[in-house]
């Protein structure tokens, strides 16, 4: 593939974690690295055990294929391959493509001088998933207590864990995510529109505005505005909140609380200011 | 003025995250694996293994009393004003007032049902009421046997627990409020029996108080593809959810015991013990309708609810916290006059006999 004209500059030798010089090379547009091998590696074989397990499964439609996890009287060993051992595996795989893909990331940052934002932002979804598949399992004591890879068959899992404690919606920790993925994607529409609003003047105008335009507008409707910069922070930590409460509501359904949400709240109605 | 206000702020924060912390009532593993739906599908019941001894200590079945060598002479033949169990031999029947003593009024003894001058006599309410339920618990062992209760049957202490008043009984809630005051809907009352939800708190007696003609009352979901009429408003689904908290409450589950709640209505998804839930929702008004409320007049002012109404019992009056009372013991087999269909049925009404001398 083509390299744009500015592009070799920024492809330099080193900044590697592992392998030295060894996968320091590019394949069309794609950085490699020792961790784009192992990514390649663990994705692809576990995509093709997603695919075994589908070929011996009873269904090909997309909808219902169904990896899932061991039954719970496996506790925390391995499991036999159709019973849950290929769940096993494919997690493994799973978490290695992940952890390879933002080690990648590392290497690229290092070769760039840049910070590792994007790295470790990538880390906090590798993060919440691996709370669902190993840490909550840990604590339960069963492998069983990981979530399924199907189309459906996840959701199901999503819906009977959440009916596990009656009302999920009661889970303070799950309040706190769904404020953060909502402020999510608030915060980026309103950052979008407002980008597009200074990039986009009207037709008889044709003339480009300034960032101090951009402040100026959120001065005038809400008397503050975070800045150019600030709003990448801002809108960094929402996401990334909304990714760390979502493992802490799940991580602790179950571990550290068995009964149903709703009843969560007791403390509250106990406080003894109105007890 | 700025800084002392986030200053407060923080302050009020931090005591509530440690108030909830320390009062909440959290938890801690290790877990009681317990799976009651295919690998994967969530179907668990959740408990720690500590919680779980906990509830299996505090629902011991007692031991039966000793068997006693029965006699020719039936306890009708002998006593006066025998009206339940007058085909029972004496020395039965003796060990079975001694059980049930045990059972209902251990501190009290026999002088809470009995005048001790003449233990014929029907003067004590409390004898009145222990005649009728001597009736439901042969009612129930007989007639709800293969439907619910089964092998295990139920006894007095199934409910009592040594209380003259079982614990978990149910009053008529309150009517929603309505005037000058805030209209709550009959919701929004943190009732323990909902789990503390803000859902309904009229389900009791909108769904186990009375035999109810009909059957789809509880069920919301939609039996046809398309709307084929208005359909149900959101508040009945609040009161169908509200009541199967209740259920989940009263026997230490969730949701997921009975139901794969991708589909919470389908029978063909659903746990078998769905099946036994749902004829103790038929039980349960039967004999709340048939046996409970028709004492009414029986029990003195102060037995009764703050609308007058008779005391209720529902899923947790024996469940008490597990998905089988008492641990699942069989409990009838060593008092089997208690299995036995009522001899006389004092009509579905359920007047019961007038006092004798």
């Amino acid at each position: 593939m083509a390299m744009l004209s500015f592009e070799r500059k920024y492809r330099v030798r080193g900044g590697t974690l592992l392998g030295g010089d060894l996968f320091d090379f590019w394949v069309g547009p794609f950085y490699v690295g020792f961790f784009g091998v192992t990514t390649l590696f663990f994705s692809v074989l576990g995509t093709a055990l997603i695919l075994y397990g589908a070929a011996i499964g009873p269904t090909w439609n997309i909808w219902q294929i169904n990896i899932a996890p061991p039954d719970l009287k496996y506790g925390l060993a391995l499991a036999p391959l159709k019973e849950g051992g290929l769940w096993q595996i494919i997690t493994i795989c799973a978490i290695g493509a992940f952890a390879s893909w933002a080690l990648r990331e590392v290497e690229i940052c290092r070769k760039l001088g840049i910070g590792y934002h994007v790295p470790f932002a990538f880390s906090v979804a590798i993060f919440a998933y691996v709370v669902l598949v190993v840490v909550r399992p840990l604590l339960m004591g069963a492998w069983g207590y990981g979530f399924p890879y199907g189309i459906l068959s996840h959701l199901d899992w999503v819906s009977n864990t959440g009916y596990q404690y009656l009302h999920f919606h009661y889970n303070p920790a799950h309040m706190l995510a769904v404020t953060f993925f909502f402020t999510t994607t608030f915060a980026l529409a309103l950052h979008g529109s407002l980008i597009l609003s200074s990039t986009n003047p009207p037709k008889d105008d044709n003339v480009v505005k300034t960032p101090e335009h951009e402040d100026t507008f959120f001065r005038d409707t809400i008397g503050y505005s975070i800045g150019t910069l600030g709003i990448h922070r801002l809108g960094l930590f929402l996401a990334l909140s909304a990714g760390f409460w979502s493992a802490v509501c799940i991580v602790i359904s179950g571990p550290f609380w068995t009964r149903g949400w709703p009843e969560w709240w007791g403390w509250w109605l106990n406080l003894p200011v109105w007890r | 003025m700025k800084t002392v206000g986030a200053i407060v702020a923080g302050v009020v924060a931090l005591f509530l995250t440690i108030a909830q912390f320390g009062t909440a009532g959290w938890t801690r593993p290790p877990m009681l694996n317990q799976q009651h739906g295919f690998r994967g599908t969530g179907m668990d019941v959740i408990q720690t293994k500590a919680g779980a001894a906990e509830i299996k200590a505090a629902n011991v079945a007692p031991v039966p009393a000793d068997p006693v060598e029965a006699g020719t002479d039936k306890a009708g033949a002998v006593y006066e004003n025998v009206k339940v169990l007058q085909d029972l031999p004496v020395e039965e029947f003796n060990r079975l007032m001694v059980s049930m003593t045990e059972w209902v009024s251990p501190q009290q003894g026999c002088t809470y049902c009995h005048n001790t001058e003449n233990m014929a006599d029907d003067s004590l309410y409390q004898k009145r009421v222990a005649r009728r339920m001597l009736q439901m618990t042969q009612h129930i062992n007989t007639d709800w046997k293969e439907k619910h209760v089964g092998e295990a049957g139920v006894t007095c202490y199934t409910c009592h627990r040594g209380n003259p008043v079982p614990a978990q009984i149910w009053f008529d809630a309150p009517s929603p409020t309505r005037g000058f005051i805030a209209r709550n809907n009959g919701q929004n009352l943190a009732t323990p029996s909902t789990g503390l939800a803000s859902l309904p708190y009229t389900y009791l007696q909108d769904y186990l108080a009375r035999p109810d003609p009909d059957q789809g009352a509880i069920r919301v979901n939609a039996t046809t593809a398309l709307p084929e009429s208005p359909g149900k408003p959101i508040q009945a689904a609040e009161r169908t959810f509200a009541l199967m908290i209740h259920m989940s409450e009263s026997l230490g589950v969730n949701c997921t015991y009975c139901h794969n709640t991708r589909a919470v209505a389908e029978w063909s998804q659903s746990a078998p013990q769905r099946t036994l839930a749902w004829h103790a929702i038929r039980m349960v008004r039967d004999l709340n309708a048939n046996y409970l409320t028709p004492l009414t007049s029986v029990f003195p002012a102060s037995r009764l609810g703050p609308k007058g109404d008779a005391p209720k019992l529902n899923c947790a009056t024996c469940h008490n916290g597990q998905s089988k009372p008492l641990g699942g013991a069989h409990v009838v087999e060593a008092y089997p006059e208690l299995a036995v269909a009522p001899a006389t049925t004092s009509g579905p009404q359920g007047v019961p006999a007038p006092a004798a001398q």
